[in-house]
């Protein structure tokens, strides 16, 4: 056996980890890897961080390479460590904190550096680039205390950085030299209609601006420009271009112009030292978008596995603007000169805008706005170099698009597209490459085929198209597929989970964990809590619940707080009290010193601040049932008064409520679940945000399923209107019993209901045979329940663990 | 160093925990499902959460607050995150269960 290369890669960017990515799949033992990376993160995608700032991804879903990842690959990796040299005599690189690494082979994919203006007061506190999370963390924290933000530069990366400020809830201005923006992707008529677009929701422009300097007291206050005038801010955002990062190169004695110079195979002018993405220059160009470093990528990968490849001969690039709202694509030299022809239409109704160049009978640029259903295909036709002599309309109205008046025009479009078609830029993956990723190797979902293409694994924009082809290949067959495991250690999902336990009646989470054969035994906190509530929804009888799969919370039956403290919510039915029940709570509250007595949002009184070992004592003396405000179960009944005092009630709100939180209490369900019932549509109850609201209306009772107030506000759709008491009841029995038995664990119903579908929901409810059939196993589920407070009360052996141990001994 | 008697086996739950205070330092016991006991400073390295309150996997046990996990035997905090807390040498006498930790 030979022994292995040292490898080291400086960068855990973008281009770098992708072409080890590659690299491990041409010759996985040829080399031992060490990567080394300024950022405290595993490998992420850059390009997010514009989704990230806008609010529709989450930081942590941005990961490409989990740290597992590095692990798995034998990867030595070492994060937050910056390198400053590399001696190319000894072979070795050198960290700022000293660690030296010996190679074989060195890769140098440093990335890029933000620009900063060099203006008086630009090291001021607030003013920031875009480029890294770090970054896009400090605008999350400005946004919070800050009002007023300006971003310099509108180019793609300003106008993200902008957008997503607005989204913030911040006042943003946009800064721009030029008359105009996105001047280096965009046409002036394009360009117009966008900024029209951004005005419209909210953004202001200044431009033809320069900026003269940043004023404040440590913090910037005003952005003065040369003009004499000035803007007020509290937070200025640099976007106005990057400088391919260089600083390792000057260090180290290697050449560079104004990025690191590499030959085709990505060779600098050392011996075994290579560099590629954004630090490079090829052919005097330095690329800021990824495609042309994945290219760069591929090729060094297989320079090194020793795979024979015709180098890198550059790229044509295509932008696409993502966060905006609106489609913004360009690609090519979509400026006419001296030597082309432009041609466009333009539909101020619509709002789109198409521009196509041509010269010496080939497609040389193109500029779309509004609808960029185009923009693969010509930027295919511009790459190619192929002649469009006499297909000039045809090219400009769109091949057999809508604007033809066709039918069907987006799937025909997907139809018609040539194998070789490249449907996700940023990855290169062609048409053909989806076709037999879903014909040949069984990727019948969008995430399997993203992580066998790596189509839309970038940007995202070709998403919609990737979806189609799915469709267009797989048909019925989409989604069959094995779905992602419900945590990391296993790979199965939720519905075979459920699916075998149930076939094999498997009986403790052990022995689902042994069987399905987790490949991690002892499983975590994700799966060993979701085994135990799948494993109680199917053998309710049979099954013994296990307090230790179970979060702190449920396992002491009261809420955890951040100083270690708990609270106690003592169960009031509908919200309706007594005298004598408050009185009791009040004197327990004294006794026990509780710091904090607060009403919730859902109608109860919380108790703060309680130490764990007064739990079981104030609960015995209490004698209420647990409000279970801590738990995946039903929380609360809010109600309104109804028409027992109110003037507008048309039913007995009240009632209705305590009888079914009387009903329903004590169930467990995938994540808890809030009802409310309102006593007529003026909602007092806001009923129709809850998991399951009931408004009443005259004569009859509506009743709203799936609704949320979190994070992200999501309104009930109406499930349907019966007449009594009765039927209230059994579709509310129903309704729940279907989501504790199709719900992921931890899902509330309002992404349950996306997921599945309020037609699936429906469907399933319509039959009154399905609903009793539901209600007779949601009776047996709530049959077995009984309160946790009296139950750990009476029990020496359960009320022991609220204790500290009695007390050291010296031996 | 001393060698303190805690209690007894019976005292914890099988994959439960328990605390003891000994002066200023309060400590989480473990009971595995091997039947060890393991001791650590009950202080979870990020925010101070009660790693005592905390879900056992193996030899690893969740923070309550923010799932940071905590390996019991080295007293190391597993990646992503990073940092550690005190572990205390324990000894069981198989006779009558007796729990001794070192401190
Ligand atoms: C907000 C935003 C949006 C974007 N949107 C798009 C888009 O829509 N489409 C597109 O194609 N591109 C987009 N890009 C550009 C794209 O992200 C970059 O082209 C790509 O990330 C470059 O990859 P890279 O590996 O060369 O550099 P990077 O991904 O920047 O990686 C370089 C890494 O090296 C580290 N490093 C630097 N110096 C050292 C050192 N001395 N030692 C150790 N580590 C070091 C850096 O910290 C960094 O983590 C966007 C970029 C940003 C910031
Ligand atoms: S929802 Fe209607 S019945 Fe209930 S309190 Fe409001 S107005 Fe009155
Ligand atoms: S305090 Fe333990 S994870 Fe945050």
């Amino acid at each position: 056996m030979t022994v292995p290369k040292k490898l080291v890669l400086i960068g855990n960017g973008m281009a770098g980890v992708r072409a080890i990515e590659h690299l491990l799949k041409l010759a996985p033992d040829t080399y031992e890897i060490t990567i080394f990376g300024a950022e405290p993160h595993p490998n992420y995608n850059r390009i997010m961080l514009s989704t990230v700032l806008a609010g529709s991804t989450e930081l942590k879903d941005i990961i490409i390479n989990d740290w597992d990842w590095y692990k798995e690959n034998n990867i030595t990796l070492h994060t937050n460590q910056s390198i400053k040299k590399i001696d190319t005599q000894r072979k070795v690189v050198i960290s700022e904190s000293g660690i030296e690494a010996p190679y074989d082979e060195v890769v140098i994919a440093t990335g890029s550096k933000a620009f900063m203006l060099p203006i008086p007061g630009a090291d001021k506190e607030g003013v920031i680039a875009f480029r890294d999370i770090q970054d896009c963390e400090k605008m999350f924290s400005a946004a919070k205390s800050y009002k007023k933000a300006a971003v310099i530069g509108a180019g793609l990366l300003g106008l993200e950085a902008a957008r997503g400020l607005l989204n913030l809830g911040m006042e943003v201005t946009v800064i721009h030299k030029h008359p105009y923006i996105m001047e280096r992707q965009l046409d002036e008529a394009a360009s117009l209609m966008l900024r029209k677009e951004l005005e419209t929701q909210g953004m202001k422009f200044l431009l033809s601006k320069h900026s003269a300097s940043i004023t404040g007291r440590g913090r910037v206050k005003e952005l003065q420009f040369t003009d004499g005038s000035h803007l007020a801010t509290d937070l200025i955002v640099m976007a106005v271009g990057i400088r391919p990062n260089v600083d390792l190169a000057k260090s180290s004695g290697i050449d560079y112009n104004n990025g690191i110079l590499v030959d085709d195979f990505m060779n600098t002018n050392i011996p075994h030292v290579s560099a590629l993405g954004e630090c490079v220059e090829h052919r005097g160009v330095a690329y800021g978008l990824v495609a042309p470093l994945y290219e760069q990528g591929a090729v060094l990968a297989k320079r090194l596995a020793g795979v024979e490849t015709a180098g890198y001969a550059g790229s044509v690039t295509s932008t696409k603007l993502k966060v905006s709202g609106v489609d913004v694509f360009s690609a090519g030299r979509f400026v006419e000169t001296e030597g082309s022809r432009a041609m466009r239409i333009q539909d101020d109704v619509a709002g789109t805008y198409k521009k196509i160049v041509i010269r010496n009978g080939k497609l040389v640029g193109a500029v779309l706005f509004g609808d960029t259903a185009d923009g693969a295909s010509l930027f295919a036709s511009i790459k190619s170099g192929e002649s469009i002599e006499g297909r000039e309309k045809e090219l400009l109205l769109g091949i057999s698009s809508d604007l033809l008046g066709k039918s069907g025009g987006g799937a025909s479009r997907l139809e018609n597209m040539p194998d070789d078609e490249i449907v996700c830029g940023c990855n290169g993956v062609t048409k053909g490459a989806i076709g037999d990723a879903v014909l040949n190797k069984g990727c019948h979902t969008f995430g399997e085929l993203k992580a066998c293409t790596k189509a839309s694994a970038s940007c995202g924009g070709c998403k919609a198209d990737i979806e189609g082809l799915l469709h267009f290949y797989a048909g019925d067959k989409v989604g069959e597929s094995a779905k992602e495991g419900i945590c990391g250690c296993t790979s199965l999902g939720r519905d075979e989970i459920v699916e075998q336990i149930q076939s094999m009646r498997l009986m403790t989470v052990k022995e689902v964990m042994h069987v399905l054969d987790w490949n991690n035994k002892e499983g975590c906190s994700k799966c060993r809590p979701s085994l135990n509530y799948y494993l109680g929804m199917l053998f309710p009888e049979e099954y013994v619940d296990e307090k230790e799969s179970r979060f702190t919370n449920e396992r002491y039956h009261a809420n955890i707080q951040k100083d270690g403290t708990y609270s106690v919510v003592p169960r009031i039915y509908g919200g309706v009290t007594t005298p004598a029940d408050l009185i009791k709570i009040a004197s327990v509250a004294e006794k026990f010193n509780v710091p904090l007595v607060k009403f919730t949002g859902g109608q109860r009184l919380d108790l703060f601040g309680v130490k764990k070992e007064d739990l079981p004592k104030m609960w015995e003396e209490l004698e209420m049932a647990s409000g279970h405000a801590y738990g995946k179960t039903l929380r609360t009944v809010k109600t309104c008064v109804g028409n027992t005092f109110c003037r507008f009630g048309t039913q007995d709100a009240m009632a209705m409520g305590i009888k079914m939180e009387k009903a329903f209490e004590r169930l467990n369900a995938p994540a808890k679940f809030k009802l409310a019932v309102s006593g007529c549509p003026r909602n007092c109850a806001e009923a129709t945000i809850k998991d399951l609201g009931v408004v009443a209306i005259d004569g009859a009772w509506e009743i709203h399923v799936g609704g949320n107030a979190g994070v992200k506000v999501r309104a009930c759709d109406l499930l349907t209107t019966v007449k009594t008491e009765e039927e209230v009841m059994e579709w509310t029995s129903a309704y729940l019993q279907y989501y504790r038995e199709t719900g992921q664990w931890n899902e509330r119903t309002a992404h349950w209901i996306d997921r599945v579908g309020l037609d699936t929901v429906k469907k399933a409810l319509e039959k009154q045979e399905d609903r009793l059939a539901l209600m007779e196993r949601v009776q047996k589920a709530l049959s077995v329940t009984t309160d946790p407070w009296k139950e750990i009360v009476d029990n020496d052996e359960l009320r022991k663990n609220f204790e500290p141990i009695a007390g050291p001994l010296p031996v | 160093m001393s060698k303190l008697l805690i209690g007894k086996l019976s005292d914890i739950d099988i994959r439960g925990s328990r605390t003891v205070r000994v002066k200023e330092t309060e400590i989480a016991l473990f009971r595995l499902e091997d039947g060890s006991v393991l001791a650590i400073e009950n202080r979870c390295p990020h925010k101070g959460g009660l790693l005592s309150e905390g879900m056992v996997c193996g030899t690893v046990v969740h923070c309550p607050l923010h799932d940071w996990k905590v390996d019991l035997q080295s007293g190391l905090v597993k990646d992503p995150d990073d940092g550690c807390v005190m572990t205390f040498d324990t000894e069981i006498d198989p006779e009558d269960g007796a729990i001794y930790v070192t401190i």
